[in-house]
């Protein structure tokens, strides 16, 4: 479980998270989502460390990341998958090298063991005779699943996707986010998701973090978005037209 | 500005040795950096020496007009070039093109595509792990190329003197070897360690540290190359002042 408690940021005295609190519990997608620009990716960088708030804290199962040590700061950081939104793949190694990549720095496992490992996330996500492809010779859909593959290759405690499915057809996007919401399960994992696809909202949303102009404004599950009674919540779930036509029927 | 800046600069290579990977993973690092130095700079270091050496050798013998100096003058004025300034300084400013504006980019374009953060939520020290590897291979592999640099610049010289009928390669062997100072050669190789060192770090701090997109990548990039070219007419003089300067 993640707790974040009372994060603000701003930037050359721009307020762009403002007082955010909220709970991610571990087995389910937790998703915060916004409209673009809204603070979401700022408040995700905050939680795993890149980013550093003016105030408030980050705890990992009570552990307290913000204050933490070098040290404790290196454990955590270790218990930690994270898929980026352009699947920040390492362009001068394979598939393979990328995926093999923590557990060659972070392991003292055997090359054979460290093998099946990666050949095991792979087919977990999907991807088979891909272990000597570039990054450069992938789809962005099969990047996005080399970097989830990579995520999980060293079991996470805590799993973090910016923006998993953007620039994704909506077939590999729903894709993604079943394999995100299956992997979290299977393997009890706090999965934080940043989204702004209401795709993602309807099919694995079981606990939404919904950020506006920097500020929380609604804590949820898909089952209660469309009686949020927010209405720059429903603003923003009604702005997609097929959602539109779910209310009216 | 300017002090902001150099502060970040010394945090920054204060980070490349704290809380670093096992040694194995850098001597692999290490060793994949010098190939792509030292293979990648070859035959520039050796098409540029070569016909400093020559062109050194046709001005200086077109400018000694005198009867009463000696033929073998010649070489040993291009020997003296060679080895304090030539070689070390000016391939340090090609070395800082090539070399330099290589790392500033490939750094600055795996900042922009979160690479670099994937390191950091990995639990890795980023600096340690990217920049170290470049600093210390640079620093292995820019003495031998200043050796090479020397070496070719001197055998250019001898070509075109002896070619060209400027001097005879008697009195060229000769002029190289005329009241030679070893501590030249130690010099230079003290001058080459430095400023592989200035344009590696600079070079890779500029990377590093890269905000923006494919643009910002080019200007690192630029920044690379002139800070470093800077930094290395500013410490050919503090050496020369310290280690010859009267």
């Amino acid at each position: 479980m993640i707790e974040i408690k009372n994060i603000s940021k701003s930037f050359n005295g721009k307020e762009v998270l403002q007082d955010i609190s909220g709970t991610f519990h571990s087995g389910i997608p937790n998703l915060i989502i916004g409209a673009s620009g809204t603070g979401k990716s700022v408040l995700l960088k905050c939680i795993v460390g890149l980013i550093k708030p003016d105030t408030g804290k980050v705890y990992y199962d009570g552990r307290n990341f913000t204050d933490a040590d070098i040290n404790l700061k290196t454990e955590i950081r270790r218990e930690i998958g994270m898929l980026f939104q352009g699947g920040a793949l390492f362009d001068s190694k394979t598939v393979e090298e990328n995926v093999r990549f923590p557990l060659d720095i972070l392991t003292g496992m055997s090359p054979q063991e460290k093998l099946d490992r990666v050949n095991f996330s792979l087919n977990r996500v999907g991807l088979e005779n891909v272990n000597k492809k570039m990054p450069s010779e992938l789809s962005g859909g099969m990047k996005k699943r080399v970097g989830i593959a990579r995520a999980i290759v060293n079991n996470p405690k805590y799993l973090f996707c910016d923006e998993p499915n953007s620039g994704l057809d909506p077939q590999t996007a729903i894709r993604i986010d079943d394999l995100i919401g299956d992997l979290t399960e299977e393997y009890s994992m706090t999965t934080i998701v940043v989204t702004h696809d209401m795709n993602s909202v309807l099919g694995i949303g079981q606990n939404i973090l919904f950020i506006y102009q920097g500020r929380k404004l609604w804590e949820g599950s898909n089952k209660d978005i469309m009686h949020s009674g927010v209405k720059d919540f429903d603003d923003f779930v009604f702005a997609n037209k097929v959602m539109n036509q779910i209310r009216e029927k | 500005m300017l002090f902001k800046t150099i502060g970040r600069y010394f945090i920054f290579l204060g980070a490349l040795f704290t809380n670093r990977e096992k040694f194995k993973t850098y001597y692999k690092l290490v060793m994949e950096e010098c190939v792509l130095i030292g293979i990648g700079s070859i035959f520039l270091v050796v098409l540029v020496s070569t016909f400093m050496g020559a062109v050194t050798t046709v001005q200086t013998a077109y400018n000694m007009v005198s009867p009463l100096i000696p033929d073998y003058v010649i070489a040993q004025v291009v020997r003296e070039m060679t080895v304090l300034e030539l070689a070390p300084t000016v391939i340090a400013i090609i070395y800082a093109g090539k070399v330099g504006s290589s790392m500033a980019s490939g750094l600055g374009t795996m900042r922009i595509t979160e690479q670099i953060d994937a390191l950091e939520v990995m639990g890795i020290n980023s600096i340690s792990y990217l920049v170290l590897p470049k600093i210390v291979a640079s620093m292995l592999m820019y003495p031998l190329l200043v050796i090479v640099a020397g070496v070719c610049s001197l055998v250019g010289g001898y070509l075109v003197g002896t070619l060209g009928n400027y001097i005879t390669a008697t009195d060229y062997v000769y002029g190289i070897r005329f009241v030679f100072q070893e501590f030249s050669v130690f010099f230079a190789l003290i001058k080459s360690v430095v400023f592989a060192f200035l344009v590696s770090s600079i070079s890779s701090y500029k990377g590093f540290y890269t905000r923006g997109g494919a643009l910002e990548v080019g200007v690192a990039s630029t920044q690379a190359v002139t800070s470093s070219v800077i930094a290395i007419l500013i410490a050919d003089y503090l050496l020369a002042q310290l280690l010859v300067g009267g």
